[in-house]
């Protein structure tokens, strides 16, 4: 049996952050890791495939349709799927490889298989082929992430109802590719399908899609997709699928879309399976997450959960917050971690970010606000990059101008945001933002504009 | 030579940081050897800070600015004498507060436009850094902060916006430090005790024929009245000395209890409430505590009062009674545990051995902090300072 420090269970961004911090401060440091690459979910098969295949996309996109504009000519535009999708396994190969030079390089043993517990402070792995090993140590963060949920009128199947687990890999262009649930995931694979040319319904339960998103924003969102291609439709039900035939129901009518795919993307559930969690008794919640205290702890000593498997919003930056924190807490450091600035994006073509409070649930909780907005189609080089499609959305407190949150819509709005929820970190206000220089022209000066706006002040705009 | 650094000197035991109100020197002038530099405001007492050695000062703080004893505020090039640089202009204090550079541009704005110096706000954002909100918050109630330097700053400042315009029916100045500090310890106080009253009342009849009987001797001899203060004094040495838990106080988690008698008398004087101790006050006879009480409250009203005096006290002694009030609760003085409010005499008809009679009356009030003391012990402390009272000779006895 092999004695370390910190045992961290699974090997996503929130694992393997935890494991690399907890080795910087000195502990030694076993990563436990089911596939045979590290990176997890995110890296292997979500966050970043799917951003390759959004970027080589657009490029599609933009040679087809957008090239002529700036007088550029291809002559024919050709597209070759196999070398599209092995740009991106380039990709996810480049990125994993690189996180376990960095595992070697910190002296993290990596263990591949999969880990259940023995005891608190024992669990036993279980590699594809072989016996089982046996790792004991003081602390263990269960870092297992989340699977994608599956609807029990709607089972995956791998070839025509899938996850966006297969859906970033599909052999052909699907004809019609109906995706179910209207969120990131399925907007963004929707999205790199839909420019590919299959022909993409996105069908929502809620009266909106991206519905974490203020109406306002994801009114002129929708649009902006609708123009796009894709087909949107919302308050609507799925029921099932057969020969060929989505069938949902609104209103009590009967909707049918033909469909060759069946992307379900209504989201994730914490994934804690077979981990032997009962055995030692570690308490989950009515969501089945891993139930934590303020410092991740579960109610077992020892036994820590971060990211995906305990309750919060399930992003990989979260999951690393919460890792590098845990790791700092055992190694008896302050950690620290501010869960009410979560950043979240939607990395469609133009992308949605939100930090903070919406305009919206600011409003429902009865908070007095002023709010900044500034076109992206009032900016300098958002026109000269034919990027004018959005606005930056800055939500101030009337009285002390503190920035209580934003929502950007638009071209690059994951890296605009970044500002912002910096501002806020360091409790700035919606002035601050405004006096900041921000260079010229940059789309960044919307964000700054916006800030002015809170008080009426924006130059660029009236 | 090497420069010579000006510190904020030590000021006594419980002094830990005070505000440089105010800077008698520019930067960059020539000081002489003993010359005034600074002053410095504690919540206690103002005083000045003088030049080590005479050459050319550079000024490390702004007026106004919080510092800590032992804080170098300034340095003196004593290689730059009046004779060295005598054509070289003192020039003016820079006017922007040092904290500013760090300060949010919101909040430097704010700073710039309403004179509050951010490092005197109490900052809400990340690591206690001061937001806007905290600055347009302490505009619309002002913090303690010090008058502006005298010296008017070199360039001229952005047009203040005022942010309150002085209407004829209001005016508005700034709480002094003093009153600041105050204010804070009051509010403290009542945050972290568990503060409550008792009240007694005392036949001051007795005592007021044992004046009457023996005040022409005592002038005589002592050259000062005799007055209630000497009374009450060595009744609440006498109730100490009975319930030894009111002399106590909390350190932590550990209850310190004090075996010495001195008392604190709050005095008021024109720069806020003072309260001078007076020492020992088991070993001080009547006359020597008249003249203590005396002479600290002349001290006080006169600024001229040390550190010395006000430290260290076990328990205070406040008289409301000299304004005419009847009663009220007074608030202790940490890390004090308990005190005596004195109340105004009045003629009040009460019954004695059946008998509807006609006594000088007083209301007695002790507050207390129920951490550590029992309300058994504050009412039977306050009952034996009301049979001091009523039978003096109780003091001689001893019972």
């Amino acid at each position: 049996m092999s004695s370390f420090d910190l045992i961290v269970i699974g090997a996503g961004p929130g694992g393997y952050v935890c494991a690399f911090r907890a080795a910087q401060l000195g502990l030694k440091v076993a990563l436990v890791e089911k596939r045979p690459t590290l990176g997890g979910t995110c890296l292997n098969v979500g966050c970043i495939p799917s951003k390759a295949l959004l970027h080589s996309s657009e490029h599609l996109v933009w040679a087809k349709q957008h090239a002529a504009e700036h007088g550029i000519g291809f002559g024919s535009v050709t597209f070759d799927l196999p070398a599209f999708l092995k740009r991106k396994d380039d990709v996810v190969a480049k990125l994993v490889g690189g996180v376990s030079a960095l595992a070697k390089a910190r002296k993290v043993t990596v263990v591949t298989g999969a880990a259940s517990f023995v005891s608190a402070n024992t669990v036993s792995v279980a590699p594809a082929a072989g016996a089982p090993t046996q790792l004991t140590a003081k602390n263990i963060v269960v870092a297992t992430g989340s699977a994608p949920v599956e609807l029990p009128f709607l089972k995956f199947d791998g070839k025509s109802v899938v996850s966006s687990d297969h859906a970033i890999a599909f052999d052909s262009i699907p004809k019609k590719l109906v995706v179910v649930g209207g969120g990131a995931i399925g907007l963004e694979l929707g999205s790199v399908w839909s420019r590919l040319g299959a022909d993409v319904t996105v069908v929502e339960f809620l009266p909106k899609i991206a519905a974490a998103y203020d109406d306002d924003i994801v009114r002129n969102f929708t649009r902006i997709l609708q123009k796009q291609g894709l087909k949107i439709e919302v308050n609507a039900k799925v029921t099932g699928y057969a020969n060929g035939i989505l069938t949902a129901e609104r209103d009590g009518q009967k909707l049918e879309f033909p469909a060759d795919k069946v992307l379900v993307s209504v989201g994730r559930r914490p994934y804690a399976d077979a981990l032997g969690l009962e055995k030692v008794g570690v308490k989950l919640d009515d969501r089945k997450r891993i139930q934590v205290d303020g410092h991740l702890k579960t109610n077992v000593p020892g036994i820590w959960a971060i990211g995906d498997v305990v309750a919060g919003p399930m992003l990989a930056h979260k999951a690393e917050e919460d890792g590098v924190a845990v790791a700092e807490w055992i190694a008896g450091k302050a950690g620290h971690i501010n869960w009410d600035l979560m950043p979240a994006i939607v990395y469609t073509s133009p992308e949605v970010a939100s930090v903070g409070l919406g305009e919206d649930a600011a409003k429902a909780k009865g908070l007095a606000v002023n709010i900044g907005k500034f076109n992206l189609a009032a900016n300098g080089r958002a026109i000269a990059a034919s990027a004018t499609d959005g606005y930056v959305k800055i939500i101030a407190d009337a009285k002390t101008d503190r920035i209580l949150g934003a929502q950007i819509l638009g071209h690059n709005a994951g890296e605009l945001i970044s500002e912002i929820v910096t501002h806020m970190e360091y409790g700035g206000s919606a002035e601050d933002l405004g006096r900041t220089i921000h260079a010229h022209p940059t789309m960044s000066e919307a964000v700054k504009e916006a800030g002015l706006a809170v008080s009426k002040s924006a130059i660029h705009a009236l | 030579m090497a420069s010579i650094e000006v510190k904020i000197p030590p000021m006594g035991e419980s002094i830990a940081s005070g505000i440089l109100a105010k800077w008698h020197v520019a930067d960059g002038a020539i000081v002489k050897k003993d010359q005034p530099l600074f002053e410095l405001e504690t919540d206690k007492i103002t005083s000045e800070g003088t030049a080590e050695s005479a050459g050319k000062i550079s000024l490390k703080v702004a007026a106004g600015d919080e510092v800590k004893i032992g804080q170098v505020v300034a340095s003196i090039d004593p290689a730059a004498t009046a004779d060295s640089s005598s054509n070289s202009k003192p020039q003016t204090p820079n006017p922007e507060p040092a904290a500013a550079a760090a300060a949010s541009p919101a909040v430097r704005r704010l700073a710039a436009e309403t004179g509050l110096d951010p490092a005197s706000v109490a900052g809400t954002g990340k690591a206690g850094r001061v937001t806007k909100g905290d600055m347009l918050a302490a505009a619309a109630a002002p913090a303690p902060k010090p008058a502006a330097p005298a010296a008017a700053p070199a360039a001229p400042a952005p047009a203040p916006r005022a942010p309150l315009a002085p209407g004829t029916r209001q005016t508005r100045k700034k709480m002094s430090p003093l009153r600041a500090k105050i204010a804070q310890r009051l509010v403290s106080a009542q945050h972290e005790a568990a503060m409550l009253t008792t009240f007694n009342e005392v036949d001051m009849s007795a005592v007021m024929a044992l004046r009457a009987k023996y005040q022409d001797d005592f002038v005589k001899k002592h050259g000062l009245k005799l007055g209630f203060m000497s009374f009450f004094a060595k009744a609440v040495v006498h109730a100490l000395r009975e319930v030894p838990a009111v002399n106590a106080q909390l350190d932590g988690d550990s209850i310190v209890e004090n075996h010495y008698y001195d008392i604190g008398m709050a005095v008021s004087t024109e720069k806020g409430l003072m309260v001078p101790v007076v020492r020992s006050c088991d070993t001080l006879g009547m006359a020597e505590i008249e003249k203590s009480i005396a002479d600290v409250a002349k001290r006080a009203r006169e600024g001229k009062i040390t550190l010395a005096d006000l430290e260290g006290g076990v328990f205070t002694i406040t008289n409301g009674g000299i304004f005419g009030s009847m009663l009220s609760t007074p608030i202790i003085n940490p890390p004090q545990s308990a005190i005596l409010g004195l109340h105004a005499i009045n003629e009040r008809p009460v019954a004695v051995n059946g008998q509807v009679v006609i006594r000088p009356m007083m209301y007695l009030a002790l507050s207390y902090d129920h951490r550590l003391i029992d309300g058994k012990e504050a009412v039977t402390f306050l009952v034996k300072v009301k049979q001091a009272i009523e039978d003096p000779a109780r003091l001689l006895i001893g019972a």
